[in-house]
């Protein structure tokens, strides 16, 4: 059953090229719903099956052999826990709503949309499911693969050509980088399996070695998450790429980059550098909060929806990589509610913009100012979505991000909800404001160049200009800001999260399932967790905060003009920030080079 | 065993994204990306030798008969089927990009930026 969320699509996927060409669209749709419906049933399954404790799976019945305790993991395994199998479950989920709706999309074009989206998901399913580290970097690869040619899809366009040139070097190096560490570890373990590479490791101690092949691995991984000066490509993949496959760029492969290295610092680098946890912790935090800051102020410099959206997902990205960084079972718990939260809302917000799209054939605010004033429906969708961004209660990121802070607090770290209502303010804003300003034309015309296709412009996706929003486009982003909604209200949702997330940090734990030696006693029963009053408080200010940011964004010019003169030495690194995402690969390659350089040299200082 | 092959590897790492960064015409800059690889190609080999050792094929030897790690060889086939996909793809993208935008420069190419 654990190989099962894998090879279905890839069966499927493969079905698909055999019928011919005449085949009826809606046959092709509907069977492509079914498939990612029951991957995410297995998903689901496979997540509460594996609640009680981890199910492995050996290909082959490859299973550790040898004698006296001493067993050599020489096969390829699956290992699911609860948020392997759950992460599973959420690309399945917004791979249906993705589906969905794409129903009336590239009537044309026949149906290699459908395949390289299943394609796409038994990569994404298998990366979360694997219990081995090569094979988590063929699965990284492959999903890397199907999703440049995903982005490229629209491939008469020199905007998606573009997007998807950069989006491809930029994440074959980083893959590249992977392997290298992935070599690296080999030489010094003999072992492949990520429990048997730690169980290793944990005999040996921290040399120089290890921790170069740490950096490599965590930076191939952090390409993919985005963080910064590793995000270059993001914004211009989202751009260019079509509607649902950005649902599922921002709503979780960027999530997955950062899941990979929770994987595998937990279960191959968490004993043998649980002394140097606190070295550690300081520099992924670092990280975290540039990465946060950084996508914030591009974001609300953004007046291309998608792009706007994907600077969004890189600041999140960094908030994901803070509470990360605490190391943390309490946090992780919070990273977790709030991944999958972020993802349906994220996933429903690209969805508005798709159908912006579809109905204005532009997704510049300043292009289609004013002009949503007819689509009142998505117009509450898309302003519902920016508020549960910036964390209102009761939608799930608020707990997710109250269980960050809380743990955050204990460790002393007092400025990270701040840092946290900075973010919610602006992103949230910055949404908001898209919304005053194009569903009801609020504030003063922006200045737009009718003539320049510099940004924003796109052709429509579906054919036949359509005079009303067609069910199929809307109803997958309610369903998803419902499901968002719920994860926030459903009072199991905080104790599973907790229990799963001790379950993946348990580094001793993990390896005597994979490799069945003598089983360790669970760690002691896990603290509480839920809502708390500080955490709805802290919620309703994000949202305040971001409704105050994009009142302040649209209403400027009715402001006094002295302060607004006095900010403006203030705003030009802005512009200079701006200015460095040149949409030049050789530039983007340039940062990702000097900042593995940079991670490597202060994680060597850290940990020494 | 020698150091060397661990200096070819770090040397065609860096060689190639120091030809990535700079280049100025994008099959040049694809190929570069196929020089970064072959770095871990050499790395991965480079890890599995033995000095003195067969290769890998037990048939008509004893068990005993020390030979290269075949591991590292099977993953570096593995890795040269994605640099064959990933390399293909580009190259692809680049055909296309020629075709619309009529220059091979990426410096020239400006759909996206800030």
């Amino acid at each position: 059953m654990p190989a099962l969320p894998v090879a279905i699509p890839l069966i499927a996927a493969a079905l698909l090229l055999a019928p011919p060409k005449s085949t009826r669209r809606q046959i092709v749709d509907a069977f492509a719903v079914a498939v990612a419906v029951a991957v995410l049933v297995l998903g689901v399954a496979l997540a509460a099956r594996s609640s009680g404790g981890r199910v492995i799976y050996w290909f082959g019945g490859w299973e550790p052999r040898g004698a006296g305790g001493h067993l050599v993991a020489l096969g390829i395994s699956f290992a699911v826990d609860p948020f392997g199998a759950g992460m599973a479950a959420l690309v399945a989920g917004l791979m249906c709503a993705a589906f969905v709706f794409s129903w009336r999309f590239f009537e044309e074009v026949g149906d290699f949309f459908h395949v390289l989206m299943l394609v796409f998901l038994a990569a994404m399913a298998g990366f979360c499911l694997s219990g081995d580290l090569f094979n988590m970097f063929v699965f990284f690869e492959l999903m890397s693969v199907s999703a440049y040619a995903l982005t490229a899809y629209k491939v008469e366009e020199r905007g998606p050509l573009q997007g998807a040139l950069n989006f491809a070097v930029t994440n074959s190096v980083g893959g590249f980088l992977l392997l290298t560490g992935v070599a690296l570890l080999y030489a010094r373990t003999g072992a492949l399996n990520l429990a048997q590479i730690g169980a290793v490791l944990d005999r040996g101690h921290l040399d120089g070695l290890v921790i170069v092949a740490f950096a490599f691995v965590t930076t191939g991984f952090l390409v993919k998450a985005a963080v910064v000066p590793f995000h270059f490509w993001l914004p211009d993949a989202h751009a260019v790429a079509p509607t649902p496959v950005c649902v599922l760029f921002s709503g979780v492969m960027v999530e997955l980059g950062l899941y990979g290295v929770a994987r595998v610092y937990w279960t191959v680098f968490g004993g043998i550098m649980s002394v140097h946890v606190p070295g550690l912790r300081s520099v992924l935090i670092g990280m975290g909060v540039i990465t946060a800051i950084v996508g914030a102020l591009m974001c609300s410099l953004q007046h291309h929806l998608k792009r706007l959206l994907a600077f969004s997902t890189v600041s999140h990205a960094g908030l994901f990589l803070l509470g990360f960084a605490l190391l943390d079972p309490k946090a992780l718990a919070g990273v977790a509610i709030y991944v999958v939260a972020h993802g349906a809302i994220k996933g429903s917000l690209f969805i508005c913009v798709g159908i912006l799209l579809d109905r204005k054939g532009s997704v510049d605010e300043r292009r289609i100012f004013g002009t949503g004033k007819d689509l009142p429906y998505t117009g509450a969708l898309f302003a519902m979505g920016g508020l549960a961004l910036a964390g209102l209660p009761p939608f799930g990121t608020f707990l997710g991000k109250g269980l960050i802070e809380e743990q955050a607090g204990e460790l002393g770290l007092h400025w990270v909800p701040w840092l946290f209502l900075a973010v919610s303010a602006l992103t949230g804003g910055a949404v908001l404001r898209a919304a005053g300003r194009v569903f009801l034309g609020w504030g003063r015309r922006p200045k737009f160049d009718e003539t320049s296709r510099e940004e924003g412009d796109e052709d429509r996706e579906t054919t036949g200009a359509s005079t009303h929003t067609p069910v199929v486009m809307l109803a997958p982003g309610k369903l998803l800001v419902a499901a968002a909604f719920v994860m926030g209200v459903l009072p199991s949702a905080p104790r599973h999260a907790m229990s799963g997330a001790v379950q993946f940090a348990d580094h001793h734990g993990y390896a005597a399932a994979v490799l069945g030696t003598a089983p360790v006693s669970p760690p002691g029963p896990s603290g509480s967790a839920g809502a708390t009053l500080s955490s709805v408080l802290l919620g309703v200010a994000g949202a305040t905060g971001a409704i105050a940011v994009a009142l302040l964004a649209l209403f400027r010019d009715r402001l006094p003009r002295a302060p607004v003169g006095l900010l403006r030495p203030a705003l030009s690194p802005l512009g200079r920030l701006r200015d460095l995402h040149s949409g030049h690969v050789s530039d983007y390659v340039a940062w990702l080079t000097v900042g593995v350089a940079a991670f490597g040299g202060v994680l060597a200082a850290a940990l020494r | 065993m020698s150091v060397f092959p661990f200096f070819v590897a770090a040397w065609l790492l860096l060689v190639g994204i120091y030809g990535i960064a700079t280049s100025r015409n994008l099959i040049h800059l694809i190929v570069c990306l196929s020089v970064v690889q072959s770095s871990t190609y050499v790395l991965l080999l480079a890890v599995g030798y033995k000095t003195h050792a067969a290769a890998p094929v037990f048939l008509n030897v004893p068990l005993s008969t020390p030979a290269v790690d075949p591991v590292v060889q099977a993953l570096v086939l593995t890795d040269i089927v994605v640099g064959a996909t990933v390399t293909a793809l580009l190259l692809g993208l680049v055909v296309q990009t020629h075709k619309r935008s009529g220059t091979l420069d990426p410096e020239a190419l400006h759909s996206l930026r800030g």
